[in-house]
């Protein structure tokens, strides 16, 4: 198979992990929202806890942009 | 990126370069290690001519001097209890160190030096080697228990040590690794993006109408660039706060 072309199959299959991270950031907003829903007097607890799980969900999604970066750049 | 005729050359910017002229050069003085010192400076000038009016009333500069030092100060008592106090230094000087890298860097032609695994890694080595040594001054030996919890059964020990372990040592590479990706991440995709206006406007009238997209998106991409200076200088310095809390209360 030619470089080229295994490199953006390759590129295109290592971001797959976003799905997993797709699921997982809505998981904690639509957590948040509810429990704000519920008790709108936690919002400023509750909400530095969802930013920093958004956070830390997001830092999965770019390791497997930085992957697919990897391969397609060098 | 073969296919087109100038590939993206979006690692590029990430490259060392000497600083200072040939003196600079004599010495391998980068200009990651000039923009330290920048970042460093300006975080004493923020400090230093902010509280100089000591108005009862703050100004701008005063108010943004008081609320950066009473947001890390909240950070460290709510994480970390009481004690927090005697590491708020510590906490306080990785927060802006790491801010000051990723805030210099969203300037046009400027470096982050928080995009360098070697100077994110040695941050998270600095803090896990901290945090161990505050443990074994405060709990002595009774530390290793940390390792393995208490009311677990003991027949699950080989089970549960080794995790215990791996993971305590995980955090070296999750707290490098996560800064370091978002970084380079997030610049590299204003690169490609910016790489697609110029790219589209060399394609004729129909191209620039089309790169109106790319502007658009790149305008919004620096902004969310922005929150994640930010937040990523939150999270390293609230992580820390939260491995010191192990270390000082033991879960």
């Amino acid at each position: 198979m030619e470089v080229a072309a295994a490199k953006a199959l390759g590129a295109g299959i290592a971001v797959i992990a976003l799905a997993g991270v797709g699921i997982g950031i809505g998981n904690i907003f639509a957590s948040l929202v509810a429990s704000i829903a519920r008790n709108p007097s936690a919002r400023d607890q509750v909400f530095g806890l969802g930013i920093l799980g958004f956070a830390l969900t997001e830092a999965v999604a770019l390791f497997a942009l930085l992957i697919a970066f990897l391969i397609l750049f060098t | 990126m073969a296919a087109e005729g100038k590939a993206i050359d979006a690692l590029g910017q990430f490259t060392l370069n000497t600083a200072l002229g040939p003196l600079g050069a004599s010495v391998n003085f980068s200009q990651a290690n000039m923009l330290m010192v920048v970042g460093g400076v300006l975080t004493l000038a923020l400090l230093y001519f902010g509280m100089r009016p000591r108005a009862v009333v703050p100004g701008r500069l005063q108010a943004l001097a008081e609320i950066s030092y009473k947001f890390v100060h909240d950070m460290c008592v709510d994480q970390i209890g009481d004690e927090g106090k005697r590491y708020f230094p510590f906490v306080f000087t990785i927060f802006f160190f790491v801010l000051m890298g990723n805030l210099i860097g969203l300037f046009p032609f400027q470096f982050t030096y928080t995009s360098h695994i070697a100077v994110t890694g040695a941050l998270a080595a600095m803090v896990v080697v901290v945090t161990t040594v505050v443990a074994l001054k405060i709990h002595g030996l009774h530390f290793f228990a940390y390792f393995f919890p208490d009311g677990a059964p003991k027949a699950l020990a080989p089970l549960i040590i080794p995790i215990e372990v791996i993971s305590y040592l995980s955090r070296l590479v999750s707290l490098s690794v996560r800064l370091f990706a978002n970084m380079v991440a997030g610049h590299v995709m204003l690169k490609v993006f910016a790489s697609f206006i110029v790219m589209l406007g060399a394609a004729g009238v129909l191209g620039q109408i089309i790169a109106v997209g790319p502007v658009v998106l790149t305008v919004g991409l620096v902004g969310f660039e922005l929150l994640v200076a930010f937040l990523q200088a939150y999270v390293f310095a609230i992580l820390t706060c939260i491995y010191l809390h192990d270390a000082v209360h033991l879960h």
